[in-house]
């Protein structure tokens, strides 16, 4: 029993391969050890959280500073929203000193050799493994969406473990690496008919309201698309807690079927919603695009935009990828989008970008966003389907 | 003087006055982390600071933000100097070694009281209280 290292491995740990590589030993080897991992094991692919400066502050960013001078990554290694968009964070009323500290976080990462497109839906764009390979993923909403909808085996690891992670191309064996703890334990029976991404995020906070440390096993949603089930993960994830849910006819895992099974009715959902509310809620604020937004939903959304005009004081934020953006934008999309006075946001999200004190109220389609748009940010929100915040920009 | 054996978490050997609380930490959000005062609402520690003390609680809990915020504790030389948990959570464990922070777990947390002088040595696991 105990942690059992390789030559290699203790060579790593005792700083035979520079500063950070010890660091980063240091950090896997003692989760490992709390624990209880036997043996390290190689991963594949890396997602890095902690990428806003409003987050790290300059601290963080020393840290990461001080990771760069000798650390690079082994394997595919990519990155979390930042708090703005690369590139057009100044229409979007970022500060110019925000922008800068920004600009060195990213390019403390690109000295690390991380791919830096900020984005909390790698698999999207490049970053996809595949059903059993073990990977170290921050990001609450992709380690869900990686355990439950991929297969693809990962911890809920923070930023500076993910970084750790990208640079020795390891992590210590326990939790969600090892089959025997990736079993449902109890089920949840779906009574009610879900239709658009707002009702799998109520879904996702109803049963993570509910669950603790359980594993899920849901049955009776008979389809789902990937975007519902991307809002689900992230909702689940933040309410929750929750890195794995099992779904009948549409998860791979296999697992063993819990003997209790709670039910989730219409009114779990409509009482989700009214605690989400704020009935009084001034909208002057509308972001769909959390998780990042799919380029099938930006089309849909441009449809609507297209030839339309946003309503004067209010703004509206599609968050999406860098790759995301670029596709749109020769689509089209993009132009229709902005011509309609809001904005196609990439790199950033209303989670993470510095907005405390600008806006009143959030409408959005994302439990998640709901969260963290009252937690952090102070502002009332409402949550609905796409197509009411859309309309809510143009009344 | 009473010793207690719990686990190394980070090693490193610290003194101190003790900070204990029965409640989880969240650093981010629930620390400043330029002066090292707890502020979150209602915790019991709220108003008092973390600085040079051996700060003693059962867990961390929060955002993994959270070992980011040690580590600017110790570039701000705000950071306790040594943390005693009952069972240390990740966010804690991995600030504490970011910030090279002696810490132990595996602790009877209940038997140290506020002011008493702890001695850790962590790279032992060793926890020893003066008695006053």
């Amino acid at each position: 029993m105990g942690l059992k290292l390789t030559a290699e491995e203790k060579e790593m740990l005792e700083g035979k391969h520079g500063k950070a590589i010890r660091k980063a030993m240091e950090i896997i080897t003692t989760l490992g050890e709390i624990y209880g991992a036997e043996r390290l094991i190689p991963v594949t692919s890396v997602q890095i959280a902690g990428v806003s400066y409003h987050n790290l502050g300059e601290a963080g960013l020393e840290y990461l500073s001080e990771m760069a001078e000798d650390g690079q990554a082994r394997v595919l290694t990519t990155l979390n929203p930042a708090g703005m968009d690369m590139l057009e964070w100044k229409k979007h009323g970022i500060s110019a000193d925000f922008a800068e500290n920004q600009q060195r976080v990213v390019d403390a990462f690109a000295r690390m050799g991380v791919v830096t497109t900020c984005t909390c839906t790698p698999y999207l764009i490049g970053n996809l493994p595949h059903y059993g390979e073990h990977i170290a993923w921050a990001e609450s909403s992709a380690v869900c969406f990686s355990n439950s909808v991929i297969g693809a085996l990962t911890n809920r690891e923070g930023g500076p473990s993910a970084l750790a992670s990208s640079l020795t191309g390891k992590t210590a064996e326990y939790g969600f690496h090892l089959e025997k703890n990736r079993m449902a334990q109890v089920g949840y029976e779906i009574q009610t008919g879900l239709h658009n991404t707002d009702d799998f995020g109520l879904l996702g906070k109803v049963i993570g309201d509910r669950t603790g440390k359980k594993i899920p096993y849901i049955t009776g949603v008979p389809q789902a698309t990937t975007g519902q089930l991307r809002s689900f993960c992230a909702s689940i994830a933040t309410y929750g807690g929750v890195a794995l849910f099992h779904m009948e006819g549409i998860t791979p895992n296999r697992t063993r079927v819990p003997e209790i099974t709670e039910i989730v009715t219409q009114e779990n959902l409509d009482q989700a919603r009214q605690e989400l509310d704020d009935d009084a809620a001034e909208i002057d604020f509308i972001s769909v695009g959390c998780p990042h937004a799919s380029i099938n939903d930006i089309a849909k959304i441009a449809d609507m935009l297209d030839g339309k005009q946003v309503t004067e004081g209010k703004t509206v934020w599609i968050t999406t990828a860098k790759p995301t953006k670029d596709m749109a934008i020769k689509m089209g999309y993009y132009d229709k989008i902005e011509k309609a006075g809001a904005y196609l946001v990439s790199d950033a999200c209303c989670a993470v970008a510095p907005l405390e004190g600008r806006f009143k109220g959030l409408m959005t389609d994302s439990a998640k966003a709901c969260y963290y748009a009252r937690g952090k940010n102070k502002f009332d929100i409402k949550i609905r389907t796409v197509d009411e915040c859309i309309k809510e920009a143009l009344v | 003087m009473t010793e207690f054996q719990g686990r190394k978490i980070y090693k490193g050997k610290a003194e101190g006055d003790a900070l204990v609380t029965t409640v989880d930490i969240s650093f981010y959000g629930g620390v400043d982390p330029e002066t090292g005062e707890v502020v979150e609402k209602d915790h019991p520690l709220e108003g008092k600071s973390v600085a040079g003390r051996i700060l003693v609680m059962p867990s961390g809990k929060g955002s993994t933000v959270g070992s980011y915020v040690l580590y600017a504790l110790k570039k701000a030389e705000k950071a306790p100097a040594a943390i005693i948990n009952k069972e240390t959570d990740p966010v804690i464990a991995v600030g504490s070694i970011i910030s090279e922070i002696p810490t132990v777990d595996g602790i009877e947390i209940e038997k140290i009281k506020t002011g008493q002088r702890v001695e850790v040595d962590a790279d032992r696991g060793i926890v020893s209280i003066h008695e006053s």
